[in-house]
């Protein structure tokens, strides 16, 4: 899935971005939420919440736990796994995991992998796969 | 056992028989007995004891005691309001005033005692009252309460006899608004419990109060006015107190009349004799609390009682235990004035030495009763500061650590305060008989971190609740031995408690998150998380009252924080507009609604007295502001733990009733605290009256108006665990009550817990209540200044966030959309109508968008 046809899109300047804050962005009219965990580095995944169903993921705090960089639902308060999309603490409802884009920081632009898309599981040290609806609906 | 269970029935539905039908469905496993409780009174048990906090505003049903399962408990049958009117001890039957006649295998008398009505002329007139329970004590509530309404001068009530509770009853009538008086036959007050030393000091505590007392004199005749209502006591010495109101609590009689009539022996002043398994002569009834008369003796204390149904249980279950003995110490439960007495506090021991410490001046007695050898404790006095009753009373009986005389010495300033020395087996709570053995094991053995566990395991501190501040000390020690890291920390971040983090924060003025977490966070601190960020945030708020957007400070911020918003559950957001005191003009409402209507939002009136709009997208939010803040708004910070509204009724410049002027104290009380950031969030109310229209008492800091000034409530919640407030401090004129509040909110912002609201607060902070009034009243920890300082800096340095936030464009860039396309809206959110306004779609309407009438493409009309 990734590799040569990857298309990217230009979103927006690095500089746009807060520093370990969220920030949504449309893309091809798919919402997605940007957080910016480094000068450099900045992960994206799906801006619809699943416990909520609002469009609202960009607005948590991002935070960590056990070492992976993480973002506490501002709804309900899941926490999720920025760079795998995994639900880490689903606060007692059946965990469902964020879709995941590939971005890439390139001089001051922010880019992200149009159809470069990362299921849950597929990238990080997870390795289970994570429910297929979470990512379903907007899965090419 | 047999598969039938066996019939038990207890007379009577008090406290006694509460406890017997809890130890019996906790020790019976297998259902051998089925229990029948046979209630005079149309509720189920409650905390006779904690009678008086009922007039501090507590309902009826928070003096409930125990889990309400056990009277769904399928071995469990209540019977309320009904009285028993006969027993037949041949037949084995009880017959109740409804005509049911029940058997039994085996019976228990718990019918407790009746208030004594002494033989005096008139004390059966209209506002004479006796004190035993909730509708005696909401029928004396009443009468004041009406009597107060129809006279232009205070109520004056009395109370006849001087004992334990005489003093509450007086303390609850002055709580109403009475000039009370105190007749006590004897020499001093409570002179059952303490000495005339100690006495002595009592009625100079109580007279501060400004209830007067009367010793060493009889009510010789109770006159009635012209209406045939209480109107004057006539004293034997030829003194006469005008009265309104009369409270008889001249002491109790067993309630014995069943037993007599059915023939069982009663003692030489009442009461059913029973042996020391609780037995009476009848080997299938048994008798436990005030009715049981053992050697001799009936036991008016819920303690003794406790025991008893303990005893009764374990025989029911083939034990042999017996009585202990009777632990008889007391505690007044009278705001402001500390009374304990425990053991031997009259020194009748042979030998007994008696070291007594007296500080007039401080309105301290103390006195502790020592063995001949000065080495073991048998008892004390103490009156003006009872802190040292919780750790002294469990070590009646055995050797002092050390010299006696440092356990005298001001609370506070005692080398080694009792608690790590204490044997295991000394009882910590004898209202529950739980011993420090047992409080420790709920740690060691059960698995307990905090005290509120050990509560709820051992039922330590859950009835009259003085024991608590050494069941605390007991789980801290016992924590730190078993090197159980307390789990106080916030997250895997921050190892600190937020009380904990407050002060190093503010001793080591660090400013930023990043330093913060470097210095004081753990190894893994780094980038914090939703927990902690907030929470360094609201303290960082609450130091230096930087904005709440500034620099790196606004990425800790929950996203309410963050937008100064509230989030909705569609992702869109309410505003609230600071309305303080619910005071608003036609032109601000106006104002408000033209906002409504232009960016089509739904509008709500907040259980604050301000006004909601809901609906509003993340990019309107700037717009919407900018208008409402030329219409003269700011925030309201509806969306912080913080300030939320002060509440008012419309007090004395429109009210007929109104004494004091709310809405001008509310308006002020507001605008002094607005924006204050505090561990959740605070509420408070004024009331111009003791009607209570904007019931004060329910929020965290509750002003009544009194006739003389203000009442200060403190502590009150709704929310999932309502509690009324408890009274602060009385009749404050309004600077002092100012400042009272400031010291409060100050100290409750530093000390508490992340998300601990103002009530379990209180009950946490060393000292309870109590303490709290010592810090922010008689300024006993020296920080009153402080606080102060730290308000009136508050004060100075407020700006509206909303505005400070239009008049910086870097701030306003947090308020686009999306960060490609700032001003699109969310496409997905979508509305539609009801009762007139707009509200977000379900799901199953979004499917259908023919009902829709609003999607984000609505027209604003600017």
């Amino acid at each position: 899935m990734t590799g040569a046809q990857v298309r990217w899109h230009e979103v927006c300047g690095l500089d746009d971005l807060v520093l370990e804050r969220g920030a949504a962005a449309l893309v091809d009219g798919e919402q997605i939420a940007l957080f910016r965990v480094g000068e450099r580095e900045v992960l994206a995944v799906q801006q619809l919440d699943p416990y909520s169903g609002a469009q609202v993921i960009s607005r948590g705090i991002v935070g960590s736990r056990a070492g992976a960089v993480t973002v506490a639902s501002p709804m309900y308060k899941q926490v999720f796994d920025l760079r795998t999309g995994r639900c880490l603490d689903a606060l007692g409802r059946e965990p469902q995991d964020l879709r995941t884009w590939s971005v890439r920081v390139e001089g001051d632009i922010v880019m992200v992998a149009a159809e470069g898309l990362v299921a849950p599981g597929e990238t990080g040290a997870g390795g289970a796969a994570g429910p297929v609806d979470a990512v379903g609906a907007a899965a090419p | 056992m047999s598969a039938l269970p066996q019939q038990l029935v207890v007379i009577g539905g008090g406290m006694v028989a509460q406890r017997l039908v809890e130890a019996l469905r906790a020790r019976d496993e297998t259902g051998r007995w089925h229990v029948t409780v046979l209630a005079e009174e149309p509720r189920a048990p409650y905390d006779r004891v904690a009678l008086t906090s009922y007039f501090s505003g507590r309902d009826p049903e928070s003096l409930s005691l125990g889990s309400p399962d056990l009277w769904g408990d399928p071995c469990v049958t209540l019977v309320r309001g009904r009285a028993a009117t006969a027993l037949d001890l041949a037949a084995r039957t009880v017959r109740t005033d409804d005509g049911t006649v029940r058997g039994y295998d085996r019976l228990v008398l718990a019918t407790g005692s009746r208030p004594t009505v002494p033989p005096i002329v008139g004390a059966d007139l209209p506002g004479v009252f006796v004190y035993r329970t909730i509708d005696d004590v909401a029928a004396l509530r009443g009468w004041v309460e009406e009597r107060s309404a129809g006279l232009d001068r205070p109520v004056r009530g009395a109370v006849i006899g001087g004992g334990l509770l005489g003093l509450e009853a007086a303390g609850a009538l002055q709580a109403l608004g009475t000039r009370t008086t105190v007749v006590q036959v004897g020499s001093h007050l409570m002179s059952a419990q303490i000495d005339l030393g100690g006495g002595h000091l009592l009625r100079r505590l109580i007279t501060r109060l400004g209830v007067d007392v009367r010793v060493d004199t009889t009510t010789s005749r109770i006159r009635a006015n012209d209406r045939g209502q209480v109107g004057r006591l006539e004293l034997a010495d030829g003194g006469r107190i005008d009265v309104d109101v009369v409270v008889l609590a001249t002491g109790v009689t067993p309630r014995d009349e069943l037993a007599r009539a059915a023939g069982l022996a009663v003692g030489p002043r009442g009461g059913v004799v029973v042996d020391e398994a609780c037995r009476t002569a009848n080997p299938r009834v048994w008798a436990a609390g005030e009715v049981a008369c053992l050697d001799g003796v009936c036991l008016g204390l819920v303690a003794p009682g406790y025991a008893m149904a303990e005893v009764v249980v374990d025989r029911l279950l083939g034990g042999s235990a017996v009585f202990p003995g009777a632990d008889t110490a007391t505690k007044l439960k009278l705001s402001g004035v500390d009374v304990a007495s425990f053991g031997d506090a009259f020194a009748r021991t042979p030998g007994a030495l008696e070291l007594v410490h007296s500080d007039p001046a401080a309105g301290v007695y103390k006195k502790l009763v020592l063995s001949d050898d000065a080495r073991t404790l048998l008892g004390g006095v103490l009156v003006g500061d009872a802190s040292a009753y919780a750790g002294l009373r469990p070590m009646v009986g055995r050797p002092l650590a050390g010299d006696p005389s440092a356990h005298l010495l001001p609370a506070g300033s005692a080398a080694a305060a009792p608690g790590g020395d204490l044997p295991d087996d000394a009882t910590v709570c004898s209202c529950n008989n739980v011993t420090a053995g047992t409080v420790r094991a709920a740690v060691t053995d059960h698995g307990c971190t905090d005290v509120a566990a050990v509560k709820a395991c051992t039922r330590a501190g859950t009835s009259c609740g003085s024991c608590v501040p050494l069941v605390k000390r007991l789980v801290g020690d016992e924590l730190l031995r078993a090197g159980v890291a307390v789990s106080a920390g916030l997250c895997e971040h921050v190892a600190l408690s937020r009380a904990q983090l407050f002060d190093a924060v503010r001793v080591t003025g660090l400013r930023t998150f990043s330093e913060i977490m470097r210095r004081h966070g753990t190894a893994v601190a780094g980038r914090g998380c939703d927990i902690c960020k907030p929470v360094v945030a609201s303290i960082l708020a609450s130091l230096d009252d930087g904005h709440v957007l500034d620099d790196e400070r606004a990425a800790l911020q929950d996203t309410n924080d963050h937008v100064m918003a509230n989030l909705q559950k569609d992702g869109s957001y309410s505003v609230v507009p600071r309305i303080p005191g619910g005071e608003v003009t036609p032109e601000g409402l106006l104002a408000i609604g033209q906002v409504a209507l232009d960016f089509g939002l739904y509008t709500k009136i907040t259980g604050g007295q301000r006004i909601d709009l809901f609906g509003a997208r993340l990019e309107q939010l700037p717009d919407i502001w900018r208008r409402l803040v030329d219409a003269g708004f700011e925030s309201g910070h509806a969306y912080g733990k913080s300030l939320r509204t002060v509440k008012s009724c419309v007090g004395s410049t429109w009210c007929r009733y109104g004494v004091q002027d709310a809405v001008a104290l509310a308006v002020r009380l507001e605008l002094r605290y607005r924006g204050l950031r505090s561990p959740h969030k605070l509420k408070l109310g004024v009331s111009g009256c003791a009607r209570e229209c904007a019931e004060a008492r329910a929020k965290d800091v509750g002003v009544v108006a009194t006739d003389r000034g203000w009442n200060l409530y403190v502590g009150g919640n709704g929310g999932f665990t309502p509690r009324h407030a408890r009274l602060l401090a009385e009749d404050l004129d309004t600077e002092s009550l100012v400042r009272t509040i400031d010291r409060f909110l100050v100290y409750y912002v530093r000390t508490a817990d992340r998300l601990q609201r103002t009530a379990p607060w209180i009950d946490e902070v060393e000292g309870g209540l109590d303490g709290v009034r010592a810090v922010v009243l008689e300024d006993s920890l020296g920080i009153a200044a402080d606080l102060d300082a730290a308000m009136a800096r508050h004060v100075e340095v407020y700006e509206d966030e909303w505005k400070a936030t239009l008049d910086d464009p870097v701030k306003l860039r947090r308020f686009a959309s999306f960060v490609n396309a700032p001003t699109t809206a969310d496409p997905s959110l979508a509305y539609v109508a009801e009762r007139g306004q707009v509200r977000p779609a379900t799901p199953t309407e979004r499917a259908d968008p023919a009902v829709l009438v609003a999607g984000t493409t609505l027209a604003v009309r600017s």
